[in-house]
C-alpha cells in the first residue's frame, strides 16, 4: 500500500490507519489530508489508529502536525482508538500531543467533531463575511 | 576415602534407625510433616549419600556422582521452605546425621585411633558441606517465595473498579514507584479500552506521600489516558499532600483534582450528562402508591 485512503463523510474526513506506518506513508498522508481539507472544505478530521500497534516519535510528531495543519485550514482533528501500549510509548517518548483531541471510539470521536462544528458554523456567518 | 564409604554402606540400616531416633529428640516437627514422610526422606538421602560416596568419594561434592544427593537436598529444603520450617530446623536435618554416623564409625574403627580420627574428620567435613548446600537451597526457595509474593502483591494492589457505565475508579494504595506505576498504568488503560470508559478517577487516599517522582508518574498515567480519549480525575488528596504539592512546585494545573472520591464521581457523572436525584416522595409501600395513582 503506497497511501492511506482519506474518506469523505459529509463535512468530515475519515482516515483509518490499518497498516504499520512508515515515514514515507506518513508524509504522503500529511499531503493528502491538507489537500483534501482545502479541496472539500472539511471541518473535521477523524483519524482512527485502533489497528496501529507500533509507534515512534516520528509518527507521534506526524499526528501532532496533521492536527496543527488542519487547524490552520479550519478543521478540528480527533485521534481515536489509541491502544494502551501506543499511549504508554508516546508518553515515555515525552510526546503528550497537546493540541490533539482524542476519543475512545470512532463513534465518540464523531460526536466530538459534530459538537465542535455546530457552534462554529452558526458563528461563522457573522464573524467572517463571505469572500 | 574408601573407608567412610564402606562403613556407610555396610551400616546403612543402623545409621538410619539411629538418625531418625536422634532427630526425634532434637528437630522433628510432627506438626509440619508426618513421621512416614520424614523416614522416607531419610532413607532416600542416606542411600543417595552411600551411593555417591562409593562412586565419587567425598573430596569433591560438585562431582557428577553427587548430583542425585544435591538434587535430593534441594528438593527436601524447597519443600520444607514451603512447609514453614525454620533455617535451623532444615540445617539440623542434615547435621543430626552426625551422631548416628560417628557412633557407627567409632564402633567399627575402635582399634585404631589415627584411622578413627581421619574418618571422623572426613565425615564431619562432608556433612557440614551437605548442610551448607541444604541451607543455600532453603534460602533460594524462600527468596523465590518472597519475590513471587511481591509480584502477587503488586498485581493485587491495583484493582480497577467500575463505578458506573463509562466511569472507572482506581484506588491506589501504597507508595507509587516506577514498577507499580507501570502496572497501574497498564491495568487502567486496558480497562479503559475493555469497558469503553470516558472517565477514570485515580484515588490517592492510600498513597502515604506524594513527591515529585510520584507526581510525575501520575501525570504520565493521566497523559496516556488522555491520548486514548479518556479523562482522568485525581481524588483523595489529603490536606498535607495538597501542601506538599504546592511546596514542591508540582504543576497539576492541567489535571482535574478533587478532595474526595465522591466529589470526583459527582463531577464525572455531571460531565457525562447524568444526575443523581433523590426521589421526591418515595412510596412507603406498593399499595399506597397504587392509591396515589388512582387518585390522579
Amino acid at each position: 500500500m503506497d497511501r492511506i485512503p482519506v474518506l469523505r463523510m459529509g463535512s468530515l474526513l475519515l482516515i483509518t490507519i490499518q497498516v504499520d506506518m512508515h515515514d514515507k506513508l506518513a508524509m504522503q498522508l500529511q499531503d493528502d489530508v491538507t489537500q483534501r481539507i482545502s479541496e472539500w472544505g472539511s471541518t473535521g478530521v477523524l483519524i482512527d489508529i485502533s489497528s496501529l500497534e507500533i509507534v515512534d516519535s516520528f509518527i507521534g510528531r506526524m499526528l501532532a502536525n496533521i492536527a496543527a495543519m488542519s487547524r490552520v485550514l479550519g478543521a478540528d482533528t480527533v485521534v481515536v482508538g489509541m491502544q494502551p501500549a501506543v499511549a504508554i510509548t508516546l508518553v515515555e517518548l515525552g510526546m503528550s500531543l497537546p493540541g490533539v483531541r482524542t476519543a475512545l471510539s470512532v463513534e465518540a470521536g464523531m460526536e466530538l467533531l459534530f459538537e465542535a462544528a455546530a457552534p462554529t458554523q452558526s458563528g461563522l456567518a457573522d464573524e467572517r463575511p463571505q469572500v | 576415602m574408601k573407608e567412610l564409604a564402606e562403613i556407610v554402606s555396610k551400616n546403612e540400616e543402623q545409621i538410619r534407625a539411629e538418625w531418625i531416633r536422634d532427630m526425634g529428640k532434637s528437630v522433628q516437627r510432627a506438626d509440619l510433616m508426618s513421621q512416614v514422610e520424614l523416614e522416607e526422606q531419610c532413607r532416600a538421602l542416606l542411600s543417595a549419600v552411600a551411593a555417591a560416596l562409593k562412586s565419587s568419594g567425598s573430596a569433591n561434592l560438585s562431582a557428577a556422582g553427587w548430583n542425585p544427593v544435591r538434587d535430593l537436598l534441594q528438593e527436601i529444603s524447597t519443600s520444607r521452605a514451603r512447609q514453614g520450617f525454620s533455617p535451623a530446623d532444615v540445617a539440623m536435618f542434615v547435621l543430626s546425621l552426625k551422631q548416628a554416623l560417628f557412633s557407627v564409625i567409632r564402633r567399627d574403627l575402635s582399634g585404631s585411633q589415627d584411622r578413627l580420627f581421619e574418618v571422623v574428620w572426613t565425615a564431619t567435613e562432608l556433612l557440614d558441606r551437605l548442610a551448607l548446600i541444604t541451607t543455600e537451597a532453603f534460602m533460594a526457595a524462600r527468596e523465590e517465595l518472597i519475590s513471587r509474593q511481591q509480584q502477587e502483591l503488586l498485581e493485587l494492589s491495583t484493582p480497577v473498579v467500575k463505578l458506573w457505565d463509562g466511569i472507572l475508579a482506581l484506588p491506589v494504595i501504597g507508595t507509587l514507584d516506577s514498577a507499580r506505576t507501570q502496572v497501574v498504568m497498564e491495568s487502567l488503560l486496558q480497562t479503559v479500552v475493555a469497558t469503553n470508559s470516558k472517565f477514570a478517577i485515580i484515588d490517592i487516599t492510600g498513597v502515604p506521600t506524594v513527591d515529585t517522582l510520584v507526581a510525575q508518574h501520575l501525570l504520565k498515567t493521566i497523559t496516556a489516558a488522555r491520548l486514548m480519549g479518556a479523562e482522568c480525575i485525581i481524588s483523595g488528596i489529603r490536606p498535607q499532600i495538597a501542601q506538599t504539592i504546592v511546596h514542591l512546585g508540582i504543576n497539576l494545573e492541567d489535571v482535574v483534582t478533587k478532595a474526595k472520591l465522591s466529589d470526583a464521581f459527582a463531577l464525572a457523572l455531571q460531565r457525562s450528562g447524568r444526575k443523581v436525584v433523590r426521589e421526591a416522595s418515595a412510596p412507603v409501600n406498593p399499595i399506597s402508591s397504587l392509591f396515589a395513582k388512582r387518585e390522579e
